[in-house]
């Protein structure tokens, strides 16, 4: 298994929206705990400690 | 302020002082903490003479060490200390994390049934070291000598001069190994100018001995971000005789002198404790910290153990604990060789092996100050996220690191392990230490590791075997067969060691296995050994590369 890169939400917009829309009234100090938190749950969900290292490699690297 | 009594122990001349004659002794250890001490009974155990020297007279001032693990009380109880220890001590099991004023979660660090020794207990430094010194007396092969001061050490290619001042002025004693013990300030490491390098926290920490009678559980409690001291961690642990150790974080812009005045100390006591609480403050230090070992555990005569080698953050209780098991791995190794029954080389895998282990060390109390103390705000947010998801969710609870506690580094890719050749069943692969099973020894219930002995054992599950031992080059391991020897109390032998096959096992000295065959064949034992004492050649290339 690799980090898939195609896409893989069934509905995108809906999905931003959520997102976007769920920090909307946060400060940002609020919204980056909030982050935080968003990134443990789903990288717990992952598990794979590969994936995990490509995410957090090409998460550093804009563009890549 | 306090209410222990230091003991003072005697200064005397020696006779080799007295008599302006210098003697050449096999080992002399440098600082008679929980380290020297332990390599002196060590060596006398393998019966090394062996001398001391510190520079004071009395033991450690201040808790100092608190927490020892179970290998540590296991080496411990071959050298005889152990039961006055853990009597002493104050046994542990449960460590509890809060975060603000909430439980985040607890762990339970009993791991199994079946073991003698407890997972942890708490002793003052003081104490312990008292009952090392009780022992060391006791030792016809030690000669523990207090007020004497190494001044300067010379290297030759078979031993080192030794320059000792003493209240009787300086004198030279000549030395064929040295084991300097001196702590992590250690002047001995100075002396043959060797590196200490690695990463420097910026943080201080206040530790402070408390008398009081509390209802407080005998456990572990850690705090982060606690009401009482916001934004900072405290630690929270029992000793003996009513002593609480507790440790606060201040910051690195605290002013240590400042911080350690009792006006400062006991307010932010009162605080934590309420002011219900009687208290007495018997002992204060500030302290910061550093996780960095020495380049060579090895310098030409001088061999460096526990803090003159490495030094870790406290968090984990990996610093006395991890000396104490340099200490185990070093002291079969002079043994042999000093008797001449294993090549010089062999002192040489004591770096390999403990170097590795203080790398593995230092890299677990890194990352636990890594989450202690975080750098930036965005890894405090991760930080807090984890300690606050713990609360409600099991998945972050492994995450949460408020300190991973000491257990032994397996020796995985040590020159010294006969790799298995088959594959066999059971974690007890080569370069690990022996698990503790109960057993029944002459119909009586006692515990494998004490059947071990002081030399090579080899144990076999194979019921055919009659023979009593395996001899190579004069060197002879005992031979237990299970079901001959001892039995299997309770099923665990078979559990812990994989009696499937049925296996035998080879342990060094130092009850780590070194190899382990599927079947009893006594030459793959002979060969085995001769690898664990550096003897087959292809050892001997693998260290010198």
């Amino acid at each position: 298994m690799s980090l898939t890169l195609t896409p893989n939400i069934n509905d995108p917009d809906g999905f931003y929206a959520e997102l976007i829309g769920s920090q909307r009234d946060l400060s940002e100090e609020d919204a980056l705990r909030m982050n935080a938190r968003l990134v443990l749950l789903l990288a717990n969900h992952i598990g794979d400690r590969t994936i995990l290292s490509e995410a957090i490699r090409l998460a550093r690297a804009p563009g890549g | 302020m306090s209410n222990y009594v230091y003991p003072r122990f005697p200064y005397a001349c020696s006779a080799e002082q007295r008599s302006g004659t210098t003697r050449r002794h096999p080992v002399v250890v440098i600082g008679a903490g929980p380290i020297g001490l332990t390599a002196a009974l060590d060596l006398a155990a393998r019966g090394q003479p062996v001398v001391v020297l510190d520079d004071n007279d009395t033991v450690s001032i201040g808790s100092r060490a608190v927490c020892y693990a179970k290998r540590p009380l296991e080496i411990w109880d071959r050298l005889g200390c152990a039961a006055a220890m853990v009597e002493k001590g104050v046994s542990w099991n449960i460590g509890k994390v809060f975060f603000r004023d909430q439980l985040s979660y607890q762990f339970d660090l009993l791991p199994e049934p079946g073991h003698r020794w407890p997972a942890m207990i708490n002793l003052q430094q003081y104490h312990l070291e008292e009952i090392l010194v009780g022992a060391c007396t006791k030792s016809p092969l030690v000669d523990l000598r207090w007020k004497h001061r190494l001044v300067s050490l010379k290297q030759f290619d078979d031993h080192a001069d030794l320059a000792v001042e003493t209240p009787d002025g300086i004198f030279t004693m000549e030395a064929q190994w040295v084991i300097a013990c001196d702590g992590a300030n250690s002047d001995t490491r100075r002396m043959v100018g060797a590196e200490f390098k690695g990463q420097f926290f910026q943080d201080r920490f206040l530790i402070a001995d408390v008398r009081m009678k509390a209802d407080f559980p005998t456990e572990r409690w850690f705090w982060f971000d606690p009401p009482f001291h916001p934004g900072q961690s405290v630690l929270l642990h029992r000793q003996s005789d009513n002593i609480w150790r507790i440790d606060f974080q201040l910051g690195w812009d605290a002013d240590p002198d400042e911080e350690k005045k009792p006006e400062r100390v006991i307010p932010r006591i009162r605080a934590m404790l309420g002011e219900s609480t009687d208290f007495e403050l018997e002992w204060v230090s500030i302290y910061q910290f550093a996780c960095r070992r020495i380049d060579q555990f090895r310098r030409g005569r001088v061999l460096f153990a526990g803090d003159a080698a490495h030094q870790v953050s406290p968090f984990g209780a990996r610093g006395a604990n991890t000396g104490v098991q340099d200490i185990d791995n070093l002291a079969w190794k002079l043994a042999l060789v000093l008797r001449g029954e294993a090549p010089e080389s062999l002192v040489d895998s004591y770096h390999e092996e403990r170097a590795y282990a203080a790398d593995d060390n230092i890299l677990n109390s890194t990352r636990a100050t890594d989450f202690i103390t975080p750098k930036t705000r965005l890894s405090r947010h991760f930080r807090d996220a984890v300690l606050d998801l713990a609360q409600h969710h099991a998945f972050a609870r492994p995450l949460v690191n408020s300190g991973r506690l000491s257990t032994p580094t397996p020796y995985v890719a040590s020159a010294l392990n006969t790799p298995d050749r088959t594959s066999l069943a059971g974690p007890m692969t080569p370069g690990t230490n022996a698990a503790d099973v109960p057993v029944i020894l002459a119909g009586q219930p006692g515990w494998l590791l004490n059947c071990l002995g002081s030399g090579f054992t080899v144990l076999t599950f194979d019921s055919s075997v009659s023979a009593d031992e395996v001899r190579v080059d004069g060197i002879a391991a005992r031979v237990i067969v299970v079901g001959r020897d001892i039995a299997d109390a309770k099923g665990l032998l078979a559990e812990r060691y994989g009696a499937s096959s049925p296996p035998t096992y080879v342990f060094r000295p130092d009850q780590y296995v070194t190899a382990r065959f599927p079947q009893f064949d006594e030459t793959a034992i002979a060969e085995s050994i001769r690898r664990a004492c550096g003897k087959d050649g292809a050892v001997q290339q693998e260290l010198a590369a």
